[in-house]
């Protein structure tokens, strides 16, 4: 208690000093938690829109369907059960049918995946309701990516081959009615969506679907051909994506701090040749060797704590206005093919902030203690002479 | 015959040099009782600091015993002497070592506080010491507002707040004129007669000898001439 009074007196002195000390920490650490925000605004930003535009709250996939083997789709479909039939009314179940086909562009043949989906569904964000449409014309709806690489705007007309279920060719043109902007890649690179009827005509797979979007984690699933995939289990890829990019921010976790603790480090070890006199008055006004380590050892620690507080005086209100504002993003970004809003709202988790704070306190603690042992072995003669090297 | 309160018996101090060993002081024998006001007086080199430092447990002998209230120096534990030098000594030095960051009243509750003594003990404690040296006025200033005289006023208030058996002043007087030189023994003097704290100098200034009720000489780490020249009692 003694320690901790005499220390916060000392840093209180010390003013300029510790004001600069605590200013570049609560820097970094300000800066450490928007990056971890950002982060997570991100990560939490890609789940919910996978989880509007693909997922919902989970799906049914027809025992076949493997989204990684793209040759599988042509088995992957089941017929929708007729229990189904009334959720897929009220608007919880939303059938999806993805069948192997291609268009020609640019003198390129591109290969794509029809995808039908009811056009009065709102389970999901993908703006299906303008592929209702009474004329012979088949609607579709396209992705802004997928529209933008290969050169197709609102009102084009596109041909789309694809095989029917006896395997034969058969091809159609499709009026583009609509091109959508989504965030998740998957319902947007090299999808063209028209309404599920169309497509189950098209390819004779009559009341078939590859997919059953639910909006029910708790479907009741009687044993047919039809799997449930729960969110835990569509969102992994995702989820092991998150993973890595934590992971490799441990790197940049590790500079930001550094750039403050260096700062620390550097005020310890010149404290210690700087101080000499005063440890040495120390230790001659009665306090032991290792006391004065841990006074030095609390004076940087507490360096946090004030660093803290100040990152709390301006870095809070300047994160909480990032966090409603949100952080534009280039437009480059997407078009280098990396899936992200127009906006990064960051989010700052209690659980990241608390273990963040932990850290800089400890961090704090032992690089104050690493020069600050230095006192334990000095000689309290040499430093009132000022005489340690 | 007042009480001894600090004993060396054959206290000599050996510094390892490139061509052997230096003694620093050299097989000496002393006794100081309680109240004395007492001067170590020589040359540069004569091993004064070094025997004060002894004293004031900062060091340890390399051969013989110096025991200070009953403890044997050279046998006392890191935490032990800083004990002894909490509780029985207070230290005065040339250069006054007072805590820049602290104020005059914090640098004399310094050793208070080590001491956990209560904050209504300690204000008392303080401002009396204060008074004693005449700067209670300056409580609330800052070291550097003061002028060298007042520093080593305070640094005088800091060692005696705690009523201390020994007082262990190297060089008080070597940064002050000769006005502040002679007032600051004076009000030494004062507080040994007012106590019986048993001052200990290390000094060559001829102000402070004239004060002083037994003057050590000492040459070349060895006890010169010890001369009593005024007794108190």
């Amino acid at each position: 208690m003694i320690a901790l009074k005499l220390a916060i007196r000392n840093l209180t002195g010390a003013k300029l000093r510790t004001f600069l000390n605590a200013a570049v920490l609560s820097f970094a650490f300000v800066v450490l938690v928007f990056y971890m925000g950002l982060l997570d605004g991100w990560n939490r930003q890609s789940k919910l829109d996978m989880e509007a535009w693909e997922i919902g709250e989970g799906q049914l996939w027809s025992k076949s369907y493997d989204p990684f083997d793209p040759y599988s789709l042509q088995d992957a479909h089941s017929i929708i059960l007729t229990s189904y039939n009334s959720e897929i009314d009220r608007g919880n179940i939303t059938p999806i049918l993805l069948v192997q086909g291609s268009i020609y562009r640019q003198g390129t043949l591109i290969n794509i995946i029809i995808s039908g989906i009811e056009p009065k569904q709102r389970l999901l964000k993908i703006p299906s309701r303008v592929l209702k449409s009474e004329s012979k014309e088949v609607p579709a709806i396209i992705g802004s990516r997928f529209a933008k690489v290969n050169g197709i705007k609102k009102g084009d007309y596109v041909q789309i081959r694809w095989r029917d279920k006896n395997g034969t060719f058969d091809a159609l043109d499709v009026e583009i009615c609509n091109i959508f902007k989504t965030n998740v890649s998957t319902v947007d690179n090299n999808r063209i969506w028209i309404p599920i009827k169309r497509l189950q005509e098209m390819s004779g797979l009559l009341k078939e679907a590859t997919i059953l979007v639910t909006s029910n984690p708790n479907i009741d699933m009687p044993p047919t051909d039809w799997i449930f995939r729960d969110k835990k289990y569509l969102e992994k890829e995702i989820d092991n994506i998150i993973f890595a990019k934590k992971r490799g921010s441990i790197v940049v976790t590790i500079l930001l701090l550094s750039i403050g603790l260096l700062a620390i480090f550097d005020t310890q070890v010149l404290s210690i040749f700087r101080r000499q006199k005063e440890i040495g008055t120390y230790i001659a006004l009665g306090m032991t060797r290792m006391e004065v380590v841990k006074l030095f050892t609390l004076e940087g620690s507490i360096h946090s704590i004030f660093a803290l507080i100040l990152a709390t005086i301006y870095g809070l209100p300047l994160l909480a206005i990032i966090a409603s504002t949100g952080i534009p993003m280039p437009s480059a970004v997407d078009e280098m093919g990396v899936s992200i809003g127009e906006k990064i709202f960051p989010y700052y988790e209690i659980g990241v902030l608390i273990v963040s704070v932990l850290i800089m306190v400890l961090a704090a603690t032992t690089v104050s203690y690493f020069p600050s042992r230095r006192i334990g072995r000095l000689n309290p003669i040499d430093a009132l002479k000022g005489k340690i090297k | 015959m007042r009480e001894a309160i600090i004993r060396l018996e054959s206290v000599s101090k050996l510094y390892p040099t490139g061509s052997g060993n230096f003694r620093a002081i050299n097989n000496i024998s002393l006794v100081f009782t309680k109240g004395e006001f007492c001067g170590l007086v020589g040359p540069s080199g004569s091993g004064k600091t070094t025997l004060l430092n002894i004293l004031g447990s900062l060091d340890t002998p390399t051969e013989g015993t110096a025991k200070v209230l009953g403890r044997d120096i050279g046998k006392l534990t890191h935490k032990e002497s800083a004990q002894l030098r909490n509780y029985h000594i207070g230290f005065i030095f040339q250069t006054y070592n007072l805590l820049p960051v602290y104020t005059v009243f914090e640098n004399v509750e310094f050793t208070l506080l080590l001491q956990r003594k209560t904050a209504v003990e300690r204000k008392k404690l303080v401002m009396d010491s204060l008074e004693w040296v005449g700067i209670a006025d300056k409580a609330k200033s800052m070291p550097a507002q003061l002028s060298g005289g007042e520093c080593q006023r305070v640094a005088i208030a800091r060692a005696m707040v705690k009523r201390p058996d020994i007082v262990l002043a190297d060089e008080p007087s070597a940064n002050l004129d000769a006005e502040n030189s002679i007032r600051i023994v004076e009000t030494m003097k004062q507080l040994n007669m007012e106590f019986l704290t048993t001052f200990i100098f290390a000094t060559h200034d001829e102000k402070v000898m004239k004060f002083l009720d037994r003057i050590i000489h000492l040459k070349d780490g060895m006890v010169e001439l010890d001369k009593i020249i005024n007794k108190t009692s």
